[in-house]
């Protein structure tokens, strides 16, 4: 019994063991002193300047232009002025403007009794400010004061690992219906073209509802469309695979191209703009915990899911007909309606995954999705379960997502070229497929 | 047996000590077998005795763990299946091995193709293949796809092929399963011709009738020991049940108060095709009514009509009075009418899934609300029938594929007593079991009869049919040919009689 614990445990969590793995593996790699200028670390700054300095000392604030300066120089400004100091100048931009700034001081004798920077500005003072007070004796008694440098990989940034997230997102939505439709032993290849033709009807419901100047409903209304519409085709798809009895293969590589040409038909060709920063939201938005919506959406279906697949009799009735559809029709399940099911909640999804892409573009664009079925089928394939049918798990699929969207960003933060992702990408593909097939032998071995 | 017999011939295969262990399991405990040129030995025991796992090692599927294999006195090793070919050793296994688009000539000779790179002598083959079916005794059109040929031709298509690679030494197992009485005689027929070429046959069987019409000797194996060899001759019907289950049994069919009310299920001109033509019955309350036929004459047709899997050409079904409209299975089931298939694995089980996933899809609506399963209740009410019907599992989280013949057929049972359906129609209910789990279902039966169920009871195992039921219909060719209305008294010869006949029974 010992053994097939062993084994029962590889088998359940041995793509997290994967995942761990590729983690480690990245943060190693991407080790690097950070310079931490955000508002945490100006906040701290903040503390120790009142603590050094007296009140109504003058200090100027100085940062290297970046994404992160504006936040850090704001909040020193305003915090120290908080703290009756007085920050004579703020500067946001390179080394030379920093000179000038210290040099105008110094021209107009104002006793400098500090200087808050970021890393790089810190190092520039420390090798100038010898210099420049030796003609100027006001800046002498200037103190420097930088946040504390350590090192820290860059992959485990918080920004990096929501951007992870926030980059999956689409692919993994989507994926939780390829599960479903791959249990049943099924597959679906019109989910890339699908993205593309939610997008492109999202878009041009939303422009022939409010023009120019939509507003907050007619997006809604847009989106709905969007996703519903590609609830439709997949409920067409699931007729097709179930009452015209065409292999899942054929009938959704047709929809595929027919959904793709529509979408470049619809949209002339070109992307087609939504008149309203709102529609983001979904897409760019940050609404809760400073977490993006998308990686909200996401995690929500990804739960919803798992109770439905582990919970649900609708869970039961999807594993067995994909574990043995004659057994359980003769069991009385309604075969023919679960793989409807399958097919439209996948459809849905890949609305839904188009209706995200718009958002995150602000734009109905035909030419998106391209590819995305293979990736959504690759991260279900990697989270283990298998193309045979009846067996997986939802969570599995997420796990598959995210390693996919591991490799991805651990592959772009180390520099690898995009071809070499591609052959990579496609290594762990193969490689999970062989583990599926271990599994398989295992069992067999097991079974006797 | 006596000694001095074994003594005077030298043994053609002798497997000694031969153990087997797999994680958790001992499978085999040092277990002898001997067999002699020219006999046909019998290996029997109850499902997971060992003998597919012994039968695995000698054809080089398994490697055993202890023991070695002597043919003809000599250590061979057999680990692998060319090996165990090379040794002079043909399998035939229940699922043939053919491949379905070739003829039966390059299936016969697949494998023993001359050379990589020269032609295949097809000339040479032909008359080779010729050659092969004398010594059977049958001619098979040589050049035919094996996928044109019937089950039993098939058959003698993998006895073929194994004699292509001079076995000496043929493993049969349940060559019987798939074959009509007929074509079973024909087996037979080929076995005797075999022997007579001083081949020695091990063949595997549940059908204790077959075992004392073709073998020599019996080797019984129970829970993967050596229990005794003892020859056929010398052993009654009872003795070899005692020897492979280990206690006696009373009867082979269990008896039970017979308390037949009002009729319950009703069945009027029921038509499919030519399959099912016009067939018209009844079943009354607490009454077993046997359906029995050669394969192909409409039996499983006729269950499957009835229970919606098929969609039927005409007639009514009527429950206690009430007119059914059954046109999917789960029609039927939700009108109280369920049917145990004659084939577990393929359509009465959901393999990959454990015990209590199976048990419950018939029944999940009793389990759930708003779509949400309560696991507890699912687990009380599978626990209970665990208990009922004496499933021996370790785990109710079991994998259906990891049970016995016996205890599969008990979880499908489980599966419709929880539901309480009032037409309960079993098709081969023992078909692959060994005589103790058989037993067992049998008394189940019983039991549901007595409630006052309908039971309609498809066998192709007369005495079974004849032990079993309150009446029998004999069907044949899409008709019921005939009806025995005293069983218990009726002979098999009886019952042959309607199944050969070709006029449907005058109603």
């Amino acid at each position: 019994m010992k053994n097939f614990n062993y084994i029962q445990f590889l088998f359940d969590y041995g793509t997290l063991i994967v995942l761990a793995g590729l983690c480690c593996f990245f943060s190693y790699v991407t080790v690097e002193e950070q310079s931490t200028a955000n508002t945490t670390s100006a906040e701290k700054l903040v503390k120790k300047i009142t603590k050094d300095l007296p009140k109504n000392s003058n200090i100027i604030v100085l940062a290297r232009q970046s994404n992160e300066a504006v936040e850090f120089t704001e909040t020193l400004t305003s915090k120290l002025s908080q703290n009756k100091i007085k920050v004579y100048k703020t500067i946001v931009g390179q080394p030379a403007d920093a000179r000038k700034a210290i040099t105008e001081l110094g021209k107009n004798r104002i006793k400098l009794h500090g200087i808050a920077a970021d890393k790089h500005m810190a190092n520039f003072a420390k090798s100038n400010l010898e210099k420049l007070s030796a003609t100027y004796p006001d800046l002498k008694r200037a103190i420097i004061f930088q946040p504390e440098n350590f090192y820290w990989p860059n992959f485990l940034k918080r920004e990096n690992l929501l951007n992870v997230m926030k980059q999956i997102s689409v692919v993994a939505i989507i994926a939780i219906g390829m599960t479903m439709i791959i249990i049943t032993a099924g597959i679906d290849l019109s989910v890339g073209s699908l993205i593309a033709f939610s997008g492109v009807v999202t878009a041009l419901a939303i422009q022939s509802l409010g023009g120019n100047n939509p507003e907050i409903w007619h997006l809604w209304i847009g989106a709905l469309a969007g996703a519903i519409v590609c609830g439709l085709i997949g409920m067409f798809t699931g007729g097709l695979v179930t009452i015209f009895r065409i292999p899942a293969f054929i009938a959704t590589l047709g929809i595929m191209f027919i959904a793709k040409g529509l979408a470049f038909i619809f949209s002339d060709s070109a992307p087609v703009p939504i008149d309203n920063e709102a529609f983001g939201w979904l897409g760019r938005g940050r609404t809760f915990f400073g977490l993006p919506n998308s990686v909200i959406l996401m995690l929500g279906l990804f739960f919803t899911a798992h109770l439905l697949m582990t919970k649900t009799s609708i869970g039961r009735y999807i594993y067995a007909v994909g574990g043995n559809p004659e057994a359980a029709r003769l069991s009385g399940v309604p075969v023919k309606w679960v793989l409807v099911f399958v097919y439209t909640l996948t459809g849905l999804l890949a609305g839904l995954g188009g209706v995200m892409e718009a958002s995150l573009h602000i734009t109905g664009d035909p030419k998106s999705g391209d590819l995305v079925e293979l990736k959504v089928i690759a991260a279900v394939v990697v989270g283990g379960t298998s193309l045979a049918g009846g067996q997986g798990r939802i969570l599995g699929t997420l796990i598959g997502a995210f390693i996919i969207a591991v490799i991805n960003n651990g592959m772009n933060l180390t520099g690898v070229e995009s071809h070499m992702q591609k052959v990579i990408y496609g290594s762990v593909i193969l490689v999970a497929v062989l583990i599926d097939q271990l599994k398989i032998h295992l069992m067999k071995l097991k079974k006797y | 047996m006596s000694k001095t017999d074994a003594a005077s011939k030298t043994p053609l295969l002798r497997m000694r000590g031969i153990s087997k262990s797999f994680p958790g399991v001992k499978a085999l405990k040092s277990v002898d077998l001997t067999l002699y040129e020219g006999e046909v030995l019998a290996l029997l025991g109850e499902n997971g005795a060992g003998k597919s796992t012994l039968i695995k090692i000698l054809g080089g599927a398994h490697v055993q763990d202890e023991g070695v294999i002597e043919i003809k006195n000599q250590i061979t090793n057999v680990s692998t299946p060319q090996a165990s070919q090379a040794s002079g050793i043909g399998i035939i296994y229940q699922e043939f091995n053919l491949i379905p688009f070739l003829s039966v000539r390059e299936n016969i000779f697949l494998g023993q193709e001359p050379s990589k790179t020269s032609l295949i002598p097809k000339k040479n083959e032909e008359i080779r293949a010729k050659k092969l079916f004398d010594r059977i005794g049958i001619n098979i059109p040589i050049n035919s796809a094996c996928n044109t040929l019937s089950v039993a031709h098939q058959q003698i298509v993998e006895i073929a092929k194994t004699l292509a690679q001079d076995a000496r030494i043929i493993v049969m197992d349940e060559p019987s399963a798939a074959l009509s009485p007929r074509e079973t005689e024909g087996l037979f027929q080929i076995i005797k011709e075999l022997k007579s070429q001083g081949i020695g046959i091990i063949y595997i069987s549940h059908r204790l009738d077959e075992i004392f019409k073709v073998s020599d000797r019996i080797t019984f194996l129970r829970d993967g020991e050596h229990i005794d060899t003892l020859k056929t001759k010398e052993l009654s019907r009872d003795d070899v049940i005692s020897l492979m289950v280990g206690r006696t049994l009373e009867n082979e069919f269990p008896r039970r108060r017979s308390n037949i009310g009002k009729p319950r299920l009703k069945v009027n001109n029921l038509s499919q095709g030519k399959k099912v033509q016009k067939v018209s019955f009844e079943v009354r309350s607490g009454e077993i009514v046997g359906l029995t036929g050669l394969v192909g004459a409409g039996r499983t047709e006729t269950a499957r009509l009835l229970f919606g899997a098929e969609a039927k050409d005409g007639g009514q079904i009527e429950l206690d009075g009430k007119l059914l409209d059954i046109k999917s299975p789960r029609d039927a089931i939700k009108q109280n009418i369920c049917l145990l298939t004659e084939d577990r694995k393929e359509q009465g089980l959901i393999l990959n899934q454990t015990i209590r996933e199976n048990f419950s899809l018939p029944n999940i609506f009793q389990f759930s609300t708003c779509f949400f399963i309560r696991k507890k209740d699912e687990s009380n009410a599978l626990s209970f029938y665990i208990d009922q019907i004496k499933m021996k599992i370790t785990s109710s989280e079991q994998k259906a594929s990891s049970l016995s013949g016996g205890n599969q057929q008990k979880v499908v049972l489980s599966k419709w007593l929880q539901r309480n359906s009032e037409v309960i129609i079993f098709d081969e209910p023992t078909r692959g079991i060994d005589v103790g789990a058989k037993y067992e279902i049998y008394q189940l039966i019983n039991q549901l009869a007595e409630k006052g169920k309908a039971i309609l009871m498809i066998s192709s195992e007369l005495p079974e049919i004849l032990g079993m039921s309150d009446r029998v219909l004999v069907m044949n060719e899409g008709h019921i040919t005939g009806e025995i209305s005293n069983p218990r008294e009726a002979t098999q010869q009886d019952v042959m009689i309607l199944a050969t006949k070709s006029k449907p029974m005058a109603t």
